[in-house]
């Protein structure tokens, strides 16, 4: 079953490109490590360490107030983060970046910001059946608060949107249509631009749930035209604890702060506070310093592997590994949308995924077991949870073969 | 390599669970609810005054939580409350701490295994954890959480 590593790829150097990646260098139960949790967070090459430790090391300081020398160096550093990121997703300005923890605090935040001033009773929300969790609570609490209306937009047993459901769902009360780019449960490539097109034409705004989609494909959030576009730097090869929300910058504008604190101010007195300009009216408080330069050397990484090469990369893998896993009896794919990244979610029958994820365990293999925070994903497939094995670029064709053996295991044991 | 968790007697019970079915007179029952994998199990005791007299679980989940719930039905088969809830702080002893296992335990020794796989306990005391809210009666679902 094993293909020579020639075929794939040809100028695609997975071996080196593990070279930078320490932690894939370690045996778990006596096997070799074969990490497929990237979806879940992905590894961090030496880039992104080294840049953590030189900032504790060498330019460690508070941003944006010091007029000493590390301040300085700190503020730059962390700054330049927000042009990368400017370039990464293609903004009109690095002043549309907001810095935040991650893709869940960029939801809140619009949901929590832009939401309370804009939503009101009878409202409506539009998100899909095939949200992350993240991308479901905090527009339910917002609908709760506002009397407003969550609605659904339906899937079909592939796993992918059903456009025509979709059409039927928008109205003019439909405010905002919240969605994944791609998701995490199923793997589902979403027509990010279509469905903000006909948001758009419906008068409603959008938000794109980035976080699987930011570590697979070029972002382009002039080309989508999205409103709000959202991931974490930990999902892109970068550390946790940082991410990015992007909004369209006369939306940023009007939209009232998220937190008070300092940073985010201009003036402050006992009767009064007038707000910093955007971003920094949205980041109050001394940020994630240290993950934000991460973040930067994560960015720079993944622009010098190349995105084009990594979605060419990973697609092979994504198919060898679907031709592999269908050759397992009794074994059922979760998501099977024509429009795929790198995740291979499934169930085998009479094999609970949890079982299935510790015998994986004992042979290395690092797998995800769990309904992923997307239990309405689990309840609509019927099932409880899912084996997911999600991919990077430097996964390879012999960690695949690795997971079909373990898989061969897992029948032994529970057969 | 995994047949340390895996012994013959779990995957047994795991395949054909014994005490498996909803029971219409029942005296107690209750829930349980493990968040983390979403497995679900519903508990039956027949009582006669304090000792139980039957016990049935509803439900499916790993191996693990399976055969815990199959095996405990089993063994509380006979037992007072108060040795039920004794029974069960062995049991979480067993999984939890290195203490030799107690001799009341009988055929859960089986679970031992379980030690050496810390994110697989909460699988082997839902069972456990429904079984002291039957006892006490708790209305809401046991929760491993």
């Amino acid at each position: 079953m094993s293909m020579a590593g020639s075929v794939i790829s040809a100028g695609f150097d997975v071996e080196k490109i593990r070279e930078d990646f320490p932690v894939l260098k370690q045996t778990i139960h006596g096997k070799p490590l074969v990490y497929l949790d990237s979806a879940a967070t992905a590894q961090k090459p030496f880039a992104v360490i080294d840049a953590i430790r030189k900032f504790h090391e060498v330019d460690c300081a508070n941003i944006h107030r010091g007029v000493h020398e590390l301040s300085q160096r700190s503020t730059a550093a962390y700054e330049e983060t927000r042009s990368k990121a400017k370039r990464f997703l293609n903004a009109r300005s690095k002043n549309e970046i907001v810095f935040v923890r991650g893709t869940t605090e960029g939801i809140n935040l619009v949901a929590s910001s832009w939401g309370r001033k804009n939503v009101k009773e009878d409202d409506e929300i539009l998100i899909s059946a095939m949200e992350h969790h993240s991308n479901i609570v905090p527009w339910q609490m917002l609908c709760e608060e506002k009397g407003a209306r969550l609605r659904v937009i339906p899937m079909n047993d592939r796993g992918e949107l059903i456009l025509e459901a979709y059409t039927a769902l928008l109205n003019p009360r439909t405010r905002l249509v919240a969605f994944g780019h791609v998701s995490n449960a199923l793997g589902t490539i979403n027509p990010a631009r279509e469905i903000i097109e006909m948001a758009h034409r419906a008068g409603a705004l959008t938000l794109v749930d980035g976080a699987q989609a930011a570590p697979h494909m070029k972002v382009d959030v002039q080309a989508l035209d999205s409103d709000f576009y959202t991931f974490s730097g930990h999902k892109v090869f970068g550390p946790t604890g940082i991410g990015v929300l992007h909004g369209k910058i006369k939306l940023l504008n009007a939209m009232p702060p998220y937190q008070g604190g300092g940073d985010m101010i201009r003036t402050v007195t006992f009767e009064k506070t007038t707000y910093n300009d955007v971003p920094y009216k949205f980041e109050a408080g001394t940020p994630n310093i240290a993950g934000g330069i991460g973040l930067g050397a994560a960015i720079d990484y993944v622009h010098h592997i190349g995105l084009d090469n990594i979605a060419a990369y990973e697609q092979e893998l994504l198919a060898y590994g679907a031709g592999a896993l269908e050759q397992i009896p009794g074994l059922r794919m979760i998501g099977t949308a024509r429009e795929k990244a790198a995740v291979l979610s499934f169930v085998m029958e009479g094999i609970h995924p949890h079982d299935i994820g510790t015998v994986l365990d004992r042979q290395g293999i690092a797998v995800r077991t769990g309904h992923h925070c997307a239990q309405p994903v689990m309840d609509w497939f019927h099932i409880p949870a899912t084996t997911r094995a999600s991919l990077a670029f430097y996964n390879t064709i012999a960690e695949i073969d690795a997971l079909a053996a373990g898989l061969k295991k897992v029948k032994e044991v529970f057969g | 390599m995994v047949d340390d968790l895996y012994q013959e007697t779990i995957l047994d019970h795991s395949k054909r669970p014994r005490n498996h079915h909803p029971m219409d007179d029942a005296d107690r029952k209750a829930d349980g609810y493990n968040p983390l994998c979403g497995d679900k199990l519903r508990l039956y005791l027949k009582m006669d005054g304090d000792v139980v007299q039957d016990a049935s679980f509803e439900g499916s989940g790993c191996a693990i939580s399976t055969a815990s719930a199959s095996l405990m039905t089993e063994s509380l088969k006979g037992k007072t409350r108060e040795e039920a809830l004794k029974l069960l702080d062995k049991f979480h002893d067993l999984l939890t701490t290195d203490t030799p296992a107690s001799r009341d335990l009988g055929k859960l020794v089986v679970f031992c295994g379980v030690r050496d796989y810390p994110a697989r306990v909460k699988c082997a005391t839902l069972a456990w954890h429904t079984l002291k809210s039957a006892l006490n009666n708790v209305p809401d679902p046991a929760s491993t959480e």
